[in-house]
């Protein structure tokens, strides 16, 4: 027989190496996602009707559905959720605002770093939930301790992210500017910000969660509107079908929070590949 | 405009770094550097371009630079310094902006040094879509767009291969013919000293001293690759260098 190549390969100590790279490389999967969720709530209808799970311990979905559905109704959804957005934009943004400046000045001045850092790693670990009653107690009952308490939460993760990231910049960078003969202003807004925008719209997403469950938390205290109100007011009534639905509505704000901030990576960072 | 080194001596802590360098950067010539790794080629380059006080003596700037120079000393960084986040054109515009400059200047400026570095066709591109000696090539282009009255090259070309090198090489060459243009050069690599270099300046290890400055008289345009002189020049600087590269790779680097 003719020694081939093929004939050579099958030969006795011939063997294909094997193949031991691959994996550790995440990649996007499509509908995934979305059929967990429709797997997991149909699930627990089936599960519901089946007399499975028992009414008391969860309402099925398809009757938290229906409070969903009055909320619609009755209109009442509307003046939750924009009461709702409205503390959670405002104070958020604040609250953003301010750390970029502080973390910025954290970021460019000795002083401010001395001076701030020690103060910032203080405060950021107190749960500003506790500080609730103090903050009703300067900003009042109603709208501004609730914005009050979101602006405190986002304040010092912002400050953080934001002097980290002004700290990652390349240096090479700056020198390069300084080389050219930028303005100190040119420097910082040309090179230092976007350099940094990486870690400050990262930074972004956290503190955006931090602000939803501050909300929640804030809302539940004399406040009239708002999805914490409905959610306490549920709980206190025992009302399970309209907790879950406030609760869903929850998660669809942090849903949409998230997304408006993948879009905004997408359009800032499309640079990045 | 000349430029003049005057007894800079310069030391990090209790580290000597150099030590008493006197250097003429003449008008119209490249002016290369070689030395042993961590001899202080680059803090000599921060030095001569102001990004870093000298320790000791100091860098003089004789007559007046031309008054169509935006930025007199302008470097091209190893490392390309480009921001990843402006396009090719950008990243030009980026060292035009703070200047007093008509729209319509700047327009021509940028249209003039990305032909002139033949990126023309490439303006909106960003930097991660470009090969290494394509951004090196937009470093250049930034640097021409200032008209510099000295380069001040960090080993421009040694994060390339040796193709896009030869290619670059020739491009500076090109570039120097057409219109002459004051620099210095350091680099690693004897070949690109004896291509570009009309003198060659040789450092001791550290502290670095100059051992001597070697002419090369065959102009840029003529020089090629396997000239047998060249050849000559850069074994006689490889002889130069040898024992110094030597005990310098030897010394602990945070000696
Ligand atoms: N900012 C700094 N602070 C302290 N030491 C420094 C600093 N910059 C450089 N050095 C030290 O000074 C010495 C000279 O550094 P330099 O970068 O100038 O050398 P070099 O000749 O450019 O080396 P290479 O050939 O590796 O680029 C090195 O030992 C380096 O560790
Ligand atoms: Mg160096």
């Amino acid at each position: 027989m003719p020694k081939t190549p093929t004939s050579q390969s099958k030969s006795a100590n011939a063997e294909t190496v094997a193949f031991r790279g691959g994996g550790f490389a995440p990649r996007p999967i499509g509908l995934v996602g979305a059929m967990v969720f429709v797997f997991l709530i149909a699930f627990w209808e089936w599960g519901s009707r089946v007399g499975w799970i028992s009414q008391l311990v969860l309402p099925a979905p398809s009757e938290a559905f229906a409070a969903f559905q009055e909320l619609v109704v009755s209109g009442l959804l509307w003046k939750h959720v924009s009461a709702s957005v409205t503390r959670l934009v405002t104070g958020w943004i604040s609250g953003t605002v301010l750390g970029l400046l502080v973390g910025l000045s954290i970021g460019l001045f000795s002083l401010a770093r001395a001076g701030l850092v020690p103060l910032v790693s203080a405060m950021f670990p107190i749960p500003k939930i506790a500080m609730l009653p103090l903050f009703i107690i300067w900003f009042g009952i109603g709208e501004g301790s609730k914005v009050a308490t979101i602006l405190f939460g986002t304040f010092f993760p912002t400050i953080i992210t934001v002097y980290g990231g002004v700290d990652n910049v390349d240096r090479n960078l700056i020198r390069m500017g300084q080389s050219f003969g930028l303005t100190w202003f040119s420097i910082v807004r040309k090179i230092i910000i976007p350099g940094a925008l990486p870690a400050i719209l990262s930074g972004a997403r956290i503190s955006a969660s931090i602000a939803i469950i501050l909300l929640v938390a804030a809302e539940m205290i004399g406040a009239e509107f708002g999805i914490g109100a409905y959610i306490l007011l549920a709980g206190s009534l025992m009302a399970t079908d309209q907790l879950i639905a406030g609760v869903a509505l929850l998660s669809m704000l942090g849903l949409t929070v998230g997304w408006l901030i993948g879009k905004a990576e997408k359009y800032f960072l499309n640079w990045r590949a | 405009m000349d430029l003049r080194l005057e007894g800079i001596s310069h030391n990090y802590g209790s580290l000597k770094v150099l030590e008493g360098i006197n250097l003429a950067i003449e008008h119209g010539k490249i002016l290369c550097v070689v030395g042993p790794s961590g001899c202080g080629k680059s803090t000599l380059l921060r030095l001569i371009g102001g990004l870093e006080r000298p320790s000791a003596g100091q860098v003089m700037q004789i007559g007046e630079a031309p008054s169509d120079s935006l930025n007199p000393l302008t470097y091209i960084f190893q490392d390309f310094a480009l921001l990843p986040w402006r396009t090719v054109a950008g990243n030009v515009n980026l060292v035009l902006e703070d200047q007093k400059l008509s729209r319509q200047r700047r327009k021509d400026i940028l249209e003039n040094v990305l032909e002139r570095t033949k990126l023309s066709d490439f303006a909106d591109a960003l930097p991660r879509q470009l090969s290494g000696g394509m951004k090196q090539r937009v470093a250049i282009a930034r640097a021409l767009a200032v008209s510099p009255a000295v380069f001040l090259m960090d080993e421009p070309l040694s994060a390339l291969d040796s193709q896009t090198r030869e290619l670059l090489i020739e491009d500076l060459v090109d570039l120097w013919t057409r219109e002459p243009f004051t620099a210095v050069y350091v680099t690693h690599n004897l070949a690109e000293a004896v291509r570009l270099g009309h003198s060659v300046a040789v450092f001791s290890r550290r502290p670095g001293q100059i051992r001597q400055v070697v002419k090369i008289g065959t102009p840029l345009a003529d020089r090629k690759v396997t000239d047998p002189e060249l050849i000559d020049r850069q074994d006689y600087l490889w002889r130069l260098m040898k024992d110094e590269a030597l005990a310098a790779d030897l010394e602990l680097s945070d000696a």
